[in-house]
């Protein structure tokens, strides 16, 4: 703390010295005002209104113009300014209404110079003119401005707000007719001091009282303004309407801000309650406040810079009695603290993380970053160098896209929009579904939704020879590919042993595997043989492993030479591999356009012999279907749901569980549904697939899922001529007492499904409305409008 | 008989589709039928000592229900089950069955009947809101009833009694519903304690704390000190009080659940004023609001003795007032003029600093006197909360004559500023929504004074407010406490006082006295500027105790 500091940047010549330093008021602080030379502040409350002197190691007090033998409430100031032109001359507004100004070239004690009573209530702001000697203007809890010059008697000119208490007033530095005002009610109003009878422009800024606002001292336009509502916004006053542009969120309402000086995009603010210290904030970065002043003990009432061209002292009263001086260098940085990395998955499979510069460089050199197709969309924050904590905490973002054109998600959306849920047999459905799956290339789920209408409809209606010949096609891609397989699999030297084997032997690899691609997270977009290899073993292996473990009796693994008389105890286990074994579609659908499809084949591969021999099971399968009830398949079914799951497709999973309704509900647990349809649900309303989420709302079960859409069915509207919000009752709007959405066609109150034209904002009940279209194109209301709907 | 087959469940009347009502409404005419029946064939059967017990049990448990039929066939917003259960109560009558009547004339005692709002008779935007509050609480209580003259704060009203009662809070239902039934104790105002009990049991409250707040948990009897505190001398309050709540090991408070206590305590204590500023009536279906007895039999009204109403008091104001029809016509005349004055003269005189100094002192110092004048020892409360014999229960009575209140300075610490940032930080959306009544409260005017349209009355309800926070020693710099004394005479600063301050003490002469020309629904809208102002103050003394504990 004992750091001393010298600035000599623009400042004129002078030179600014001095430290971080407090000293003890005796009474609480309301506001703190600094004379043009920095050398002097001046600290008003209810009970003190002093001078101090600011020394290098010291604050000196100077001169008390609370002189007088009774308290006035005259002397209870809200406020306090120091003339920028005339080093002589403050003014203080106080709490009883009365606008007091101050003559420090009096040769008497008492300074007082003019009293001027005008306001009916607590005056809460006084702001002098930047340039002009003369000019005062006050803001007040009465809803009035008063402008007063300083040679005459009373005000000049009074400006009403025509709304609730004024809070803050302050002239443009820059323009030299314009004043800012804030309200009570959340309103920015801009004046002309020449013109009292309307202001420029009015704007609502906040939700709730905007306690304060000051006008940038370089940028023309721009207006800073804080409120109840925990947010400082500043806004470009230069375009037509105000626009904002930049929020920050502090944590307790705003009582002051203060831009910075010499630092275009700083501001510092100071809060009424709860929070204590006063912060420094980027506006371009709102989250984390540049820096940080603890000094005070009881909430901060006044700020101050302590020159208009030192970005480094900066000046604090406080309720807990004590006027504070800052230096820049000594406060503390939050950001010094902050941890800037982030991960996030994006909807299309892109992949964005932030990491710490120097992390990132360090690791840029290595293999995952450097062969990727996918190049990452990589940039830096741009340092500035007006800006001493640039470097800190600034991170590195990068980008990860999927392959143009890949289009990775696509097949869910359409699957989603095409499959049919409900309303027809469960034969259709599945029918359907299928069709839809194949139609999409996906052939493991086509085949899922064929099986499960064998199982769950009776044999019958089934047309085997479609079945068989699916099969078939299958069996012979898988038995064509059973080369690549065998060769690419043999090769790790595990021997010619049986296929139970191979699968443990897989299933060993891959885990080491699985090992190197968990600490390399963003091994999935790579490429290169060995990348692409690894999920796809990973799904194989697993796939076999679990085999192992749910049909540790399966006798066509071990024993193969089993009689033939059992075919039809083999017969599901099969099935349920061929369910089961596909590992994601999703996979096999991303990897279509790779170039090395080696992990893709070995999949199909993996499932070739299995094939054949259900080819062979299908031929039979009448004879069994009409022996088993489709109980007895719900365990497998269960277990192909739990796997889709697994795999991260949900959507099958979900669609399998609408589709069979009751049959297969019973046998998985509430909570596991809830799951997947939330998932779900939660999917399809990022695809922006409302109707398909709500269908599927609407077709669970689950009573967590249901009530999904039951919630938030309040629809707020405007009347449609007067465009005052509609109390949510009746069809009458209580302003202008008339029906709000009448039909154009019938001219009846339209209650049920309202259509309009967004071009001429007529319309009326659907029905109506198409009836019309067919015959006239033109607006039914007769507003002559030719009416386009979408 | 099986209990579960007999439970009544009135939540299906409060939906607002008439097809679940209707149904809802037929499972209770059955179940009152079958409950009918039994009643009945016990009578029949000789008396057999073992089932007496059970007998009466039964037979109170039927007339609770006829009660609530009673109140919903007169206080629900929705015609179809007014009819139905009017045609329930009709068809057990004609079964033999001795039917409830309501006692008393209409929601308030003070207000006659015809001149409140008849359900049934309400606009659309009424209609909406009698609907919201029966959906929420299954009841059209008395104070909606008589708020409804002003619409606009009921609406507010009721949106913030709702959060705080039944929407996200720190605080678990039942306690909500305790601290209520605690604060309105404290004005023994029975009316929001039997209601209270009726909602603290039904969201599953223990009924052994009702025996006394000894049987509660110790976290809440240690809120008993500030409820005292705050009901009667908020001045008082200090760092040390929240302190104390906060740091008691296992019974302590967080400051969230303290904040929401305080808030539903100065709620509760308000509304209790209300209550009897208004004269509510007991609501129907609860104890004191209906008898069993033919109208013939008498005229007792339990509420009316307990409150010190006698039918023969009112008849004698009543006569009184038609004769002074014509002085208080002048009332109103000066009133007028005073006000104008002010208007004019504002500026010429300057008071003197001192001089505004000591006429805050003055007024703040007489309020303290002013009592009325009939202040005859009311009968102490019987029954008034039959959970509540605990002494620590029983008022204690500040007689505040010659008793320093300290000055609270409200450019220090204002509502706006600083209070509703505090609540709003430790109880999100409150804030939000007492802010908005405050404002409705304060706002609020149709310009009109008794019989005068398109007077400006913003200066008296501003006299009106700042009394009332100058009674708790609240002032405000730019105020002149010389024009309450103008605007507000003696007979209103009585009343005022006594709704304030001791609640239980107001009488329908009180009520009557004041402001004679003046419309009831007038009476209501100052009763609500009370109110509000009331609770103001409380929580800004405990407010500023919280956040000086927190600095």
């Amino acid at each position: 703390m004992e750091k001393m500091s010298r600035v000599t940047t623009a400042l004129g010549g002078g030179v600014l010295t001095g430290r971080t330093m407090h000293c003890h008021l005796d009474a609480p602080a309301n506001a703190i005002s600094v004379c043009r030379d920095a050398a002097q502040v001046v600290v008003a409350g209810r009970s003190i209104f002093k001078i101090y002197a600011i020394e290098e190691e010291q604050f000196v007090e100077k001169l008390n113009l609370r002189v007088g033998r009774k308290p006035s409430l005259n002397l209870s100031c809200a406020d306090v300014v120091w003339h920028q032109m005339d080093e002589n001359l403050l003014a203080t507004a106080a709490t009883n209404g009365v606008v007091v100004t101050w003559n420090l070239g009096r040769p008497s004690r008492n300074k007082q110079d003019q009293l001027f009573t005008e306001h009916k209530r607590t005056v809460n702001k006084v702001c002098f003119h930047p340039t002009e000697a003369h000019v005062l203007l006050s803001g007040s809890q009465d809803g009035f401005m008063k402008c007063f010059d300083l040679r005459r008697k009373d005000s000049v000119s009074t400006f009403s707000g025509q709304s609730e208490s004024v809070r803050d007033v302050q002239f443009s530095i820059r323009d030299y007719f314009t004043f800012a005002s804030t309200f009570e009610n959340g309103n920015v109003q801009l004046w002309d001091i020449r013109r009292p009878d309307r202001c420029e422009r009015m704007f609502t800024a906040h939700n709730g009282p905007v306690f304060c606002c000051d006008w940038h001292p370089e940028d023309r336009g721009w207006l800073a303004t804080g409120g109840r509502d925990k947010m400082v916004k500043v806004w470009d006053m230069t375009t037509h309407r105000a626009k904002e542009m930049h929020c920050v969120q502090t944590i307790a309402s705003v009582a002051r801000v203060k831009w910075r000086p010499e630092c275009r995009h700083h501001l510092a603010t100071c809060s009424m309650m709860v929070d204590h210290n006063i912060y420094v904030w980027d506006v371009r970065r709102p989250f984390v406040p540049a820096a940080m002043f603890e000094e005070h003990r009881d909430v901060t009432t006044g700020i101050a810079w302590r020159h208009p061209h030192d970005p480094s002292f900066l000046l604090s009263g406080s309720k807990d009695s004590s006027l504070c001086q800052h230096l820049f260098r000594d406060a503390s940085q939050p950001v010094e603290r902050a941890n800037p990395e982030g991960l996030c998955y994006g909807l299309f499979g892109d992949l964005a993380f932030a990491a710490k510069e120097s992390l990132v460089a360090a690791e840029s050199g290595r293999k995952p970053y450097t062969g990727d197709r996918r190049h990452p969309i990589f940039f830096k924050r741009k340092l500035d160098p007006a800006e001493p904590f640039a470097g800190l905490a600034s991170s590195a973002l990068s980008v990860f896209e999927t392959e143009p054109g890949g289009g990775a998600m696509r097949w869910f959306v359409d699957t989603a929009e095409r499959y049919a849920l409900a309303g027809r047999p469960l034969a259709e459905l599945c029918d359907h579904n299928a069709k839809v799956a194949r139609e999409l290339g996906r052939d493991q789920v086509a085949q899922t939704w064929t099986m499960l209408r064998t199982i769950y409809c009776s044999p019958g209606l089934l047309p085997t020879a479609n079945l068989s010949h699916s099969m078939g096609k299958g069996g012979s891609c898988g038995l064509q590919l059973m080369n690549s397989f065998n060769l690419k699999d043999m090769a790790p030297g595990l021997g010619s042993e049986t296929r139970l084997d191979r699968s443990k032997g897989d299933a060993r690899s891959d885990t080491v595997l699985l090992d190197s691609s968990a600490t390399l997270i963003t091994n999935e977009d790579n490429e290169e043989t060995e990348g692409s290899d690894v999920p796809a073993d990973y799904l194989l292996g697993d796939v076999e492993g679990e085999d192992d473990e749910l049909y540790l009796l399966d006798p066509e693994h071990t024993h193969p030479e089993e009689p033939e008389c059992v075919l039809p105890q083999e017969a599901f286990p099969l099935r349920h591999e061929i369910v089961d074994t596909p590992p994601g579609p999703e996979h096999l659908q991303d990897k279509a356009d790779s170039p090395h499809v080696s992990g893709s084949e070995a999949d199909v591969a993996s499932l070739a012999p299995v094939d054949s021999s259900f080819s062979l099971l299908s031929v039979s399968h009448a004879l069994y279907d009409s022996r088993l009830p489709p109980d007895f398949f719900s365990m497998l079914v269960r277990d192909m749901l739990h796997f889709y799951a697994e795999q991260g497709d949900v959507q099958m999973a979900v669609s399998v569980l609408i589709v069979l309704g009751e049959r297969v509900r019973k046998d998985i647990d509430e909570q596991t549904q809830e799951h997947w349809y939330t998932s779900y649900i939660d999917l399809l309303q990022r695809f922006r697939l409302w109707n398909v989420s709500n269908e599927v709302v609407k077709l669970s079960t689950s009573r967590a899922v249901s009530c999904l859409n039951q919630a938030s069915t309040t629809l707020h509207v405007n009347c449609s001529h007067c465009k005052r919000p509609m109390s949510s009752r009746g069809w009458v709007c209580d302003r202008c007492h008339r029906c709000a959405s009448m039909c154009a066609v019938c001219h009846h109150v339209v209650k049920g499904l309202f259509v309009w034209c967004q071009g001429c904002s007529h319309g009326g009940h659907l029905q109506h409305i198409m009836k019309w279209l067919e015959g006239s194109s033109h607006c039914p209301a007769g507003c002559g409008h030719l009416c386009e709907y979408s | 008989m099986a209990e579960g087959e007999n439970e009544v469940r009135w939540d299906g009347l409060c939906s607002r589709d008439s097809t679940t009502r209707e149904t809802a409404l037929e499972n209770i005419r059955q179940t009152i039928l079958r409950k009918t029946e039994y009643l009945r064939s016990v009578k029949e059967t000789p008396h057999r000592p073992s089932d007496r017990l059970s007998n009466t049990e039964s037979s109170d448990g039927l007339n609770k229900l006829l009660a609530h039929l009673l109140m919903l066939s007169k206080r629900c917003p929705f015609k179809d089950v007014r009819e139905k259960s009017e045609f329930i109560l009709k068809s057990i009558q004609e079964l033999g069955i001795r039917i409830p009547r309501p006692l008393g004339q209409g929601p308030s005692r003070f207000i006659p009947e015809k001149e409140i709002l008849q359900v049934g008779s309400e606009d659309a935007q009424m209609h909406a809101l009698f609907a919201d509050s029966f959906a929420a609480l299954g009841r059209l209580d008395n104070i909606t009833l008589v708020m409804v003259f002003h619409p606009q704060y009921l609406e507010s009203f009721l949106k913030t009694q709702h959060y705080l009662l039944q929407m996200d809070g720190p605080l678990p239902l039942h306690y909500r519903h305790y601290i209520g039934i605690m604060a309105a104790a404290r004005h023994q105002c029975s009316y929001l304690v039997n209601l209270h009990v009726n909602d603290f049991l039904h969201v599953g409250g223990d009924p052994k704390w009702l025996n006394g707040l000894e049987n509660a948990p110790q976290k809440l009897q240690n809120l008993g000190e500030l409820n005292k505190v705050l009901a009667h001398r908020p001045w008082l309050i200090t760092k040390e009080h929240i302190e104390g709540l906060l740091k008691a090991e296992e019974h302590s408070w967080s400051l969230a659940e303290l904040v929401h206590a305080v808030v539903l305590l100065t709620h509760y204590h308000s509304l209790a004023s209300f209550t009897f500023g208004c004269g509510i009536s007991p609501e129907i279906h609860c104890d004191g609001g209906h008898t069993f007895r033919p109208p013939s039999v008498s005229n007792y009204c339990i509420c009316d003795i307990t409150n010190g109403n006698h039918t023969v008091d009112e008849m004698q104001v009543n006569s009184t007032e038609n004769v002074s029809v014509s002085d208080s016509f002048f009332e109103v005349e000066a009133l007028m003029e005073k006000m104008r004055q002010l208007q004019e003269c504002r500026d010429e005189e300057e008071a003197s600093q001192e001089e505004m100094a000591s006429r805050f002192e003055i007024e703040k110092r007489e309020s303290m006197f002013v009592f009325s004048s009939d202040d005859e020892e009311v009968t102490p409360a019987r029954d008034v909360s039959r959970h509540f014999e605990d002494p620590s229960y029983g008022y204690k009575d500040f007689s505040r004559h010659g008793m320093h209140v300290p000055t609270f300075r409200v450019q220090d610490y204002c509502w706006e500023d600083h209070g509703y940032s505090l609540v709003n930080r430790l109880y999100p959306d409150v804030g939000q929504l007492i802010d908005e009544k405050f404002h409705i409260a304060y706002n609020l005017t149709y310009n009109t004074m008794a019989m005068h349209k398109d007077v400006d009355t913003s200066m008296l309800r501003r006299a009106i407010w700042n009394y009332i926070h100058c009674m708790f020693g609240i002032r405000y710099d730019d105020y002149d406490y010389g024009e309450i004394n103008q605007l507000l005479d003696r007979s209103f600063k009585v009343y005022i006082k006594t709704v304030v301050c001791t609640p239980e003490k107001v009488t329908k002469r009180m009520y009557d006295s004041f402001w004679r020309q003046f419309k009831h629904s007038e009476k209501v809208h100052v009763n609500l500027l009370l109110i509000e102002a009331r609770m103001q103050a409380e929580l800004l003394y405990a407010l500023r105790a919280i956040t000086r504990y927190m600095t």
